[in-house]
């Protein structure tokens, strides 16, 4: 654990403190504590607007928040050491691919940007894309996006997902996957953090539920 | 380096995938730089006085028109956030896009120009000059229009913002590449002005990818 002005009572994992967020003058929450430790899944409810989006932003360092801070293995999310660098991935409601781009171009540029081990055709398999390789990325449909998108997840290797509704689009064997993967992420000692309006497919003993 | 080579691997296939964003400013630059020598007087001596000039301001006019794009493509599509939380350190992130747009939009004008510069009778000892001031000027100019796109991408249709924000810093680039063309054309030596041209890129590129950095993070938010 690195961060010698942390405190000394700073946990492992994702760790936000007295965080609050407001969209111009509008509260959306504030005084929100919390930890994810390694091996657990975090799951964000709460209706239409109520900050889900806004808050796992804040939480991958993408946005500030209004006030309170957020830690990742002790260090602020918004000014990650060398080290911690790349262990936080996002995946929000753009798929983050390019429609240029082929699938295998696309999940290839993930796995160069992440050095990642991981195989694109092994995991193109799994996401029964691999016959869809050589597509661009306008020529896929939403759900095949998606899928695209979950697969520079799972080859990136980050420890910490954060997951902004990441079965939309996705037929049932979709959603198994996703669940599959969240849950063996979080059995492999990594965390998660998932917005989600079915809270009941993630939920097992030790799941964090964050309502907003 | 590995991910320095794929990003810039990866904007130059994006670029020649969508070639009107590349194509469209060239075509500016030669567009413009060809239509004033038909309306003056086609005498040698006046198309020789104002060649100069001309040149230089329609390549700068020309880099500013593909810019929009730089980085509000990758917002929009939100590959940007990927790249930003991925380990690339983000000085390398940036120094790699603005590489790959350096390649595609100041490298054809650089061939492009003694080209036009016969059109105005540029004296041919001035060619070598013109393309080694460009190739030193426009480096700065694509770090400096890299600042001015960040700064601006959470504003819709930012170029004319872009514009106000880059030229009146890029106007060094245009004093002392104009000089450096013009001290060629009357056979004097250019070595002051190239230098100096030089010396902008060095300090560009050093220090300005951080700064674009910077602009990136709050652009994102």
């Amino acid at each position: 654990m690195s961060g010698a002005s942390a405190p000394a009572a700073v946990a492992a994992g994702l760790d936000a403190r007295e965080l609050a967020i407001f969209r111009g003058e509008h509260c959306l929450f504030e005084g929100l504590d919390f930890n994810v430790r390694p091996g657990q899944v975090a799951l964000v409810v709460g209706p239409n607007g109520a900050g889900k989006t806004t808050l796992l932003r804040v939480l991958a360092g993408l946005a500030p928040p209004t006030h309170g801070i957020v830690r990742w293995g002790g260090a602020d999310v918004r000014s990650l050491p060398v080290h911690l660098r790349g262990e936080i991935a996002y995946r929000g409601h753009a798929d983050g691919l390019k429609r240029e781009l082929t699938v295998r171009e696309n999940l290839d540029f993930c796995r160069r940007i992440w050095n990642a081990g991981a195989s694109v055709d092994a995991i193109a398999a799994e996401l029964r894309l691999d016959t869809r390789l050589d597509v661009h990325g306008r020529n896929l449909s939403a759900g095949q996006r998606r899928r695209v998108g979950l697969g520079c997840l799972k080859l990136g290797g980050a420890r910490l997902w954060i997951l902004d509704e990441p079965t939309t689009h996705l037929d049932a064997a979709g959603r198994d996957l996703v669940i599959d993967w969240i849950t063996r992420h979080a059995d492999a000692g990594g965390c998660a953090v998932v917005a989600t309006h079915q809270p009941d497919e993630l939920s097992r003993p030790g799941t964090l539920v964050i309502e907003l | 380096m590995g991910t320095f080579i794929a990003i810039v691997a990866r904007d130059l296939k994006l670029s020649f995938r969508r070639p009107s964003e590349v194509l469209n400013p060239l075509f500016f630059f030669v567009i413009v730089t060809s239509l004033f020598p038909l309306a003056l007087e086609p005498d040698e001596t006046s198309l020789r006085t104002i060649g100069v000039g001309v040149l230089w301001v329609s390549a700068l006019l020309a880099q500013l028109l593909g810019l929009d794009g730089l980085f509000r493509n990758d917002a929009e599509d939100g590959t940007l956030e990927q790249l930003l939380l991925s380990p690339v350190p983000h000085g390398v992130l940036v120094l790699a896009k603005i590489t790959a747009h350096w390649i595609v939009s100041s490298l054809p004008l650089v061939a492009l120009a003694p080209l036009v510069a016969i059109a105005f009778r540029l004296p041919d000892g001035a060619l070598p000059a013109l393309g080694a001031a460009l190739l030193l000027a426009t480096p700065t100019l694509s770090v400096l229009s890299a600042i001015g796109a960040a700064l601006t991408l959470g504003i819709k249709h930012s170029g004319p913002i872009i514009g106000l924000l880059v030229l009146p810093l890029a106007s060094p680039l245009l004093i002392f590449g104009a000089r450096a063309t013009d001290l060629a054309g009357y056979g004097e030596p250019t070595a002051g002005p190239l230098y100096l041209l030089a010396a902008l890129a060095v300090l560009a590129i050093s220090v300005g990818p951080l700064a674009v950095a910077a602009a990136l993070r709050v652009g994102v938010e």
